[in-house]
């Protein structure tokens, strides 16, 4: 089966209904996206596919093969951060962060949509996105953030 | 390309490990290279503690390990400063059994307190042998020597210096850590007290960092635990005729322990999820609506901390009598990543990676559970995700090393999310019951408190050995007897009252499995403290934080409560409001009594129609001494008020009478985006002077009090039963 994962295509020996998550993992080898739960309820899986945040845990890789999938790891960079993850950073929006990889993907993909997201948008889009360290408050204004990062950087701004 | 070195090795080649580090996208590493090592390195000799390179960089082995907390930034802070080198010029090596120093556990609040004053010493150590050594080749004494950026020099005279690098570059101190070297007065501090970046998150942020679900080693298999049906059932049959379409899976038993291994995750996964298993099953726990009435009568060992003057006698004739009943469930510490871990179990040696918070008591205990010497026994502790307390990460490490040593290859256990929720040891269940009398003039002249408790520390190693492991007690180990502890913590408050009985019944058994969550029983008992001062503060007719203060004598405790009080505009009240859904509350503790002084006052908006409460704002003033990190301190703070309203509101383990029933995000919720408060305003009280105290756990306990004050400003209704529910 191929995948094209963060821009490079691959081909993946695995079972047509393997969940996208453990391929993304095992035979491509990356380790954004995290296992949460399995049951789609948590969100640390979350990765991009044609344009969408999905949950990799319940999506079956013969679904997630028909579009590009973006990790976290085809965002950006430690020394070339996307504005999300550099939005993020500039926050100290984490703790232990094992759910980051759910809020930053899930937050990509609203600010390509939504580019002026309102806090109750940004609230009601990562409600099903769990984190028990309690990073909420910085989540949002990171999310706010990178928001007004990605719109400064598009329209030539210099913000930051 | 092996990752895995020896401490001698790495020393000499640490550059290669951290690019490997930051590199890889995995963690991969080449099984049984390293020789069986010895004993954790002495905690009395300098170069146990930091090494330094030719290039002048310095390595530092911490015991205390990352959590998530953001310690291994302020300990880094710490030595940065005492020693004198540059913040970003230190690599941090932690929680390696074989190159760390027993530090002991992660827990408890203690790492920038205890761990931060070890690592302290052993830099004001190393700076001064640096010194000494510096002192013959500048031709200058000691006493005219100053230590910047790494680089020694004359006072007066900038180029007569001379690096740490061209000192000891590459070499051993050979030194012993005294504890008399001289330490840095706190005026000179540049680095500690600075609200450094969090050192790993670019890392995290970016999909970068390795976590222990991210190790790999090479032969390694993916294995599954499949637990009994119930709590305390007997594995009577098991059928693998089903796995037979699963290339390659196979069941590991031994007793009552069941898993399966596969080369693919996907096929131990569906092999765990249709191999037949039978169990024998039996109800051993309680209906769940009875718990408090069946804790309050298990057999228990009292403890009385406090019993000073006539106790019931002042009561007795107090011209009010006021007194009340709370209670608190089990609850989860619910990690967003289930337990992980790898092992690779040889015939006479074993190397696990985990996410312990004990790296070396874990090494102790696995040993013991394996037939192993100690020495032979290597944890690396690799960062998991948040534990908040002793979750499943020793559990899923003994459950790799006995897969391992039963297949005889390197086997990685994934806990799936129902193992997680059913089978991490829970956070408490507890009932506290107070009586108190007040006087003419609403002072309180009698307290009496008792608390009924099963234990908070259930964890592997130390006397305990390995007994406590889920994976030793499913091959036949009887659970540990320990001493029962932390149950106790802030059931004595810090008012000052003249006549105070605290008593705390420590239960002997407990219907689940329980272990330390964060603060043990300190957000318990300081619930049942904090509601009870609000409730004799309203039998008096007094405004509650006027109350409070006439009961505080500690400065430091004043001063917190009147800080929080301000930042909230707090507005003096005799009784609830009437007139609105919105209320107010108040909460206060000093931590264990020795750490940081919190106090909180919470809004809440209540729709009694919906039976909702919200928490709107919280505003919390802190005082923990020296802050070395505010920036991560108030990131902490923030982290333990959500989780505090998360766990006041919402979170409960429901089970039947034979096993946890709350075995998914719909079964334990907790606190979402959309009911996250407006904002959380933090006044940070720093007092450079003093030594710092435990922050990491404080400022959850006075939050659920507060709460249910707010709830009672808003309706008039007084909730006692965690979680509150309107």
């Amino acid at each position: 089966m191929k995948l094209l994962v963060n821009g490079t295509a691959h081909d993946v020996d695995a079972a047509p209904d393997t969940p996208l998550l453990y391929v993304l993992r095992n035979n491509v080898g990356l380790t954004g996206p995290k296992f949460g739960c399995g049951l789609g309820q948590c969100g640390a899986c979350t990765v991009i596919v044609d344009g969408v945040a999905v949950r990799s845990c319940t999506t079956p890789v013969s679904s997630a093969a028909r579009g590009p999938i973006t990790t976290i790891e085809g965002l950006g960079t430690p020394d070339k951060p996307h504005p999300v993850q550099q939005a993020f950073i500039e926050e100290q929006a984490a703790q232990c962060a094992y759910c980051i990889n759910g809020m930053i993907m899930t937050t990509a993909a609203l600010i390509a949509r939504n580019k002026q997201p309102t806090r109750e948008q940004i609230r009601s889009t990562l409600n099903a996105n769990l984190c028990r360290c309690g990073t909420h408050m910085r989540i949002v204004r990171a999310v706010e953030k990178a928001a007004a990062l990605s719109l400064a950087q598009q329209t030539g701004g210099n913000e930051g | 390309m092996t990752s895995l070195l020896s401490r001698r090795e790495f020393v000499e080649k640490s550059g290669l490990l951290v690019v490997g580090f930051a590199m890889s996208r995995s963690l991969r590493f080449a099984p049984g290279e390293d020789a069986p090592s010895s004993l954790p390195p002495a905690a009395n000799q300098l170069d146990s503690w930091l090494s330094v390179a030719a290039d002048g960089s310095v390595t530092v082995f911490s015991g205390k390990v990352e959590l998530g907390t953001g310690v291994s930034t302020a300990l880094r802070q710490i030595v940065a400063e005492e020693l004198g080198v540059p913040f970003d010029r230190i690599t941090w090596i932690q929680g390696d059994s074989d190159r760390t120093v027993d530090q002991g556990s992660t827990v408890g609040s203690q790492t920038v307190k205890r761990g931060g004053a070890q690592l302290r010493q052993a830099a004001a150590e190393a700076r001064a042998a640096l010194l000494e050594l510096a002192s013959p080749k500048l031709g200058a004494p000691v006493d005219s020597l100053i230590v910047a950026n790494g680089v020694v020099s004359v006072r007066g005279a900038n180029d007569r210096r001379v690096s740490f690098g061209e000192l000891i570059g590459g070499k051993r101190f050979e030194r012993a850590v005294t504890g008399k070297a001289k330490v840095k007065s706190p005026s000179e501090y540049s680095i500690v007290g600075k609200p450094m970046p969090r050192v790993e998150l670019p890392a995290k942020m970016t999909g970068r960092h390795v976590y222990v679900h991210d190790v790999r080693v090479d032969g390694m298999l993916h294995g599954r635990v499949i637990r009994p049906a119930s709590i305390g059932a007997k594995l009577l049959s098991v059928d693998d005729s089903a796995l037979r379409d699963i290339g390659g899976a196979r069941v590991v038993r031994k007793v009552d322990f069941l898993g399966v291994v596969a080369e693919r995750e996907e096929d131990a996964i569906n092999a765990a999820k249709v191999l037949k298993a039978t169990w024998s099953e039996s109800q051993t726990l309680p209906d769940e609506r009875t718990l408090a009435d069946v804790l309050i009568k298990l057999p228990a060992t009292d403890r009385v901390s406090t019993d000073s003057g006539d106790v019931s006698a002042s009561i007795a004739r107090a011209a009010k009598k006021v007194s009340a009943r709370y209670r608190w469930p089990f609850q989860m510490h619910a990690s967003i990543g289930p337990s992980c871990a790898v092992a690779d179990v040889k015939r006479d040696s074993a190397t696990i990676w985990s996410s312990t918070q004990g790296a070396h008591a874990l090494k102790g205990a696995l040993a013991g559970f394996l037939g192993l010497p100690p020495e032979s026994v290597h944890v690396i502790w690799t960062e998991g995700s948040g534990c908040y307390g002793h979750n499943g990460s020793d559990d899923a490490a003994a459950d790799a090393a006995l897969m391992s040593q039963l297949v005889g290859k390197p086997i990685r256990v994934q806990w799936s999310r129902a193992d997680e929720h059913g089978w991490e040891p829970k956070g408490v269940a507890m009932v506290m019951d107070v009586s108190a009398g007040l006087d003419e003039t609403g002072k309180i002249v009698g307290w009496d408190y008792a608390v009924w408790t099963p234990t908070h520390s259930s964890r592997p190693g130390g006397g305990a050995g390995s007994a406590n492991l889920l994976a030793a007690q499913l091959t036949g180990a009887v659970p540990a007897s320990r001493p029962s502890l932390g149950g106790d913590r802030n059931s004595r408050h810090t008012y000052t009252i003249p006549n105070t009985r605290v008593v705390a019944h420590l239960l002997e058994s407990s219907p689940l499995r329980t272990s330390s969550f964060r603060g043990l029983g300190s957000p318990q008992n300081t619930f049942a403290n904090e509601s009870f001062m609000d409730e004799l503060a309203v039998a008096a007719g007094v405004d509650p934080v006027e109350f409070r203060l006439r009961h505080l004598t500690d400065p430091r405790a004043i001063a917190v409560v009147r800080a929080a009080a301000k930042l909230a505009n707090w507005q003096p009240r005799v009784s609830h409001s009437t007139t609105s859904a919105k209320g107010r509350g108040f909460g206060f503790v000093q931590y264990e009594g020795t750490e940081a002084y919190v106090a909180a006052a919470v809004d809440v908006d209540v729709d009694e129609s919906a039976h909702s409460v919200r928490v709107t704002r919280a505003c919390i003033a802190h005082d923990c001494g020296l802050i070395v990190n505010p920036n991560g301190l108030k990131n902490q703070i923030e982290g333990n008020v959500i989780q505090a309203i998360s766990r006041t509101l919402k979170e409960q383990v429901s089970f039947d009478r034979s096993r946890v029933t709350s075995l998914d995000w719909r079964g334990y919720e907790i606190l979402r985006f959309s009911e996250i408060p407006e904002s959380i305003d933090i006044e940070l009280i720093n007092h450079p002077e003093l030594p710092s105290v435990g922050a990491g756990e404080a400022s959850t306990s006075p939050i659920p009090g507060a709460i249910a004050n707010a709830i009672y400003d808003a309706t008039g209704r007084r909730l006692r039963d965690v979680p509150l529910r309107i």
